[in-house]
């Protein structure tokens, strides 16, 4: 079993599937660089600094998408890069993302290092054959001989009022399948440390930014840092109840915490950072210690995160939950476009504490 | 009825083909009957049911996947769809690998975890036999895109050209259709050939494609090089093709061929064939391409005799049932096998039910 504070032991073999790679030295949590500091970044600048780090040490690693080079970024996350590196390695897609999808991950076989940018991942459903049937499924089709080292990024979840086509949370979809790995950062920093380590993992990573959280400010230290994967963050300690949550809405946890704290429930919130690999050891240490969680998911409830959270919680720590395990998603329904249906459909802080009450009760 | 008309094949006067040594053209002639024989063969075993899945036998075509592979180097990258048996050994598999693969024995290219439609061999870049139709021509230009990408940006490598299959049917695909754009605009070293066999399972071509007698109007459609040339002359076929593959390479830009065959079998091994006639199949068994080869050997170019041909015929026999045999004899995946190479960095808790670990290689290859 492992800890928050003891990271997964990761061996850095040479694989012949994958070529030359070397996985970063990760460190435990407190002797990553301090998260306080005044060098404040936004989100899109984290993801931009990852890659250009990396890019500046593997010349393998190249950028496409669609509006990358030329346009800046359609969010300007690669803003600049295509000056830095030119039209070989930062490169306009069109608008056929089944047919770029599947040509880097032919690139990915044939050696190089691609970071797709999907610029939202609900535009990856028509890529749905080549990120869900190849990437995932070469290694292992091919009897160990071709991994796919490989970066699906862009924009999960809803963006704003994009209604029901624009406002995918693909995490629930995608999870299902073995062979892959995700992660999705909840802040800046850990955005810039974990898109570091995916770009070095010699498996196929799905990395799901938010539209939302683009524009959010955190110091991210000046030090060279990597986050691994399958190591949850404890952003609140606390003793009452347990909030498992990932990507954008582990700041509605915060919230809710804090009007929580008000009514004397302290609730410890756990950041997951990775979904697959999921930090089960550390949500099963919490649990143990509160003996009751909610988890908070912004995808749909019905055999999603939560369902498969909630599912491993009852399978290590059944006899220490002193209620139901319970969860927040987003409502079981198309994703609405009027303002306050969409804030309703949501996650939000109002019904994370609300949630949290039903668990206390 | 399919739209292939049987014509004589239009030969090139003085085609590279003259230039090449008898021994080549023997090779040619070795690696076609050893797709027939091999498919042969599997098809008994199929029937045995010592093969399991979908199994799609190639006999007919071989004069594609002999003429295409041998036009180009051994490090240029091949990816393929399902029916991929005839390219795997044309490019140099052990029968036996392939055998054993079907067998879903653990010395089988892909230790038993591919099967027929996934033939993976990396010592002779063989970047998989895809099941999706369409899934592999993405692929393909990726391929190109790599090999270029290490040819122009690392500079590790020389100039290649991606060879990437498809039939009849993927034409109709989105996906190919994005990858030739993508193929055209980044001008990528990749030669999409169709194997035309004018069929897609039992539609034929006049049923499921638009335009279907002028498929070469898809690549102009991208501004695209194309060719459509006879597959069934093997001679012919390398003389139009051979160019066309030096002129990608050195350029590094796609072309598009549409090779006309036909398939002698059924689509799969469950195919009843009630959608052509058995003239029709006959009507292309006249033309086959392995007498075709053999005659000229024999009485144009006087390099071969009824003697040697037996031999080698008897020569490939020979292979063919030691390949059956070994895949018979090979032991099955351990079970432990089923949860390696599902990641190449394997870390805790990626399953709540795996517990994944590395694979190991397969020792045939
Ligand atoms: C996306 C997809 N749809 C359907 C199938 C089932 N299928 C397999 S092969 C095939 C016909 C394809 O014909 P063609 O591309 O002409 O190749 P050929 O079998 O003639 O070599 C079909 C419909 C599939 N494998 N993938
Ligand atoms: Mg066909």
């Amino acid at each position: 079993m492992t800890t928050l504070d003891t990271p997964p032991m990761i061996e850095t073999p040479i694989h012949p599937a994958v070529g030359e790679w070397t996985l970063p030295e990760f460190v435990s949590e407190d002797q990553l660089p301090s998260r306080e500091g005044d060098r404040v970044i936004q989100y899109r600048e984290a993801l931009r600094e990852a890659m250009s780090e990396e890019m500046r040490k593997d010349k393998r690693v190249f950028l496409i998408g669609e509006e990358v080079a030329e346009y800046n970024g359609a969010y300007k996350i690669s803003q600049g890069m295509l000056d830095e590196f030119g039209p070989k390695r930062i490169i306009d897609s069109p608008i056929s993302e089944n047919g770029f999808a599947g040509a880097c991950i032919g690139a990915a076989m044939a050696g190089l290092r691609p970071i797709v940018e999907f610029m939202s991942w609900s535009f990856s459903l028509v890529a749905a054959d080549p990120i869900l049937n190849n990437a995932p499924k070469m290694l292992y089709m091919s009897g160990g001989q071709w991994g796919c080292p490989i970066v699906f990024r862009g924009n999960d979840g809803a963006g704003g009022q994009l209604g029901s086509t624009h406002s995918w949370c693909v995490e629930g979809l995608y999870a299902n399948v073995p062979g892959m790995k995700m992660a999705i950062p909840s802040n800046p920093y850990d955005a810039k440390g974990l898109l570091k380590t995916a770009i070095c993992d010699p498996d196929p990573v799905f990395f799901l930014e938010s539209e939302r959280m683009l524009g959010d400010k955190a110091h991210v230290p000046d030090e060279e840092y990597y986050i691994p994967f399958g190591r949850a963050r404890r952003v609140i300690e606390g003793d009452a109840c347990t909030l498992v949550s990932f990507g954008r809405p582990v700041n509605f946890c915060v919230e809710a915490a804090e009007a929580l704290a008000g009514e004397g429930i302290n609730v410890e919130v756990l950041d997951m950072r990775t979904i697959r690999p999921l930090d089960i050891d550390s949500i099963i240490e919490s649990v143990k210690k509160t003996n009751r969680v909610l988890v908070v998911d912004q995808s749909w409830p019905f055999a999603g995160i939560s369902s498969e959270v909630i599912t491993q919680i009852t399978e290590h720590a059944f006899d220490w939950l002193d209620a139901p395990p319970a969860r927040v998603n987003t409502r079981d329904v198309p994703t609405p476009y009027a303002k306050h249906l969409e804030y309703d459909y949501l996650p939000n802080p109002e019904r994370i504490a609300e949630g949290v009450r039903r668990v206390m009760a | 009825m399919t739209s292939h008309a049987p014509s004589k094949p239009a030969a090139v006067k003085d085609g590279p083909s003259t230039k090449l040594p008898d021994e080549t053209l023997k090779k040619w002639l070795y690696d076609m009957q050893l797709i027939r024989e091999f498919e042969a063969r599997t098809m008994q075993a199929y029937q045995q049911a010592k093969i399991g899945g979908f199994c799609h036998i190639y006999s007919g075509q071989e004069a594609c996947a002999v003429g295409t592979i041998n036009s180009v180097e051994h490090h240029d990258p091949v990816v393929l769809a399902y029916r991929d048996h005839g390219h795997a050994l044309a490019r140099g598999m052990d029968p036996r690998a392939c055998m054993a693969e079907m067998f879903g024995k653990v010395t089988g290219c892909a230790k038993g975890k591919g099967g027929s439609m996934h033939m993976f061999d990396k010592p002779n870049n063989l970047f998989g036999g895809h099941g999706i139709v369409g899934a592999q021509t993405p692929l393909g230009a990726g391929l190109a895109f790599a090999a270029r990408y290490e040819w122009e940006v690392l500079e590790t490598g020389p100039k290649k050209v991606a060879l990437c299959y498809l039939g009849d049917g993927a034409i109709d695909q989105g996906a190919f259709h994005e990858a030739l754009n993508l193929a055209a605009l980044f001008s990528l070293p990749v030669i999409y050939i169709i194997e035309n066999n004018g069929y897609s399972m039992g539609t034929a071509i006049e049923r499921h494609s638009a335009n279907p007698h002028n498929l070469v109007s898809r690549a102009l459609g991208y501004d695209m090089k194309s060719l459509e040339v006879d597959g069934l002359s093997i001679l012919n076929l390398y003389d139009h093709f051979k160019p066309l593959a030096d002129e990608c390479r050195e350029m590094q830009k796609p072309a598009f061929v549409d090779l006309k065959t036909y398939r002698y079998q059924g689509h799969s091994m469950s195919d009843p064939q009630k959608y052509r006639s058995k003239d029709e199949v006959e009507q292309f068994k006249d033309r086959d391409s392995i007498a075709n080869l053999l005659d000229h050997l024999m009485n144009e170019r006087s390099c071969m005799s009824e003697d040697d041909w037996k031999a080698m015929q008897k020569k490939i026999k020979g292979i063919v049932r030691e390949a059956v045999e070994y895949a018979e004899q090979a032991p099955e995946p351990d079970a432990s096998e089923l949860s390696t190479d599902v990641y190449a960095n394997p870390q805790p808790n990626l399953s709540p039910t795996e517990d994944y670990r590395h694979g190991a290689r397969n020792p045939l290859l």
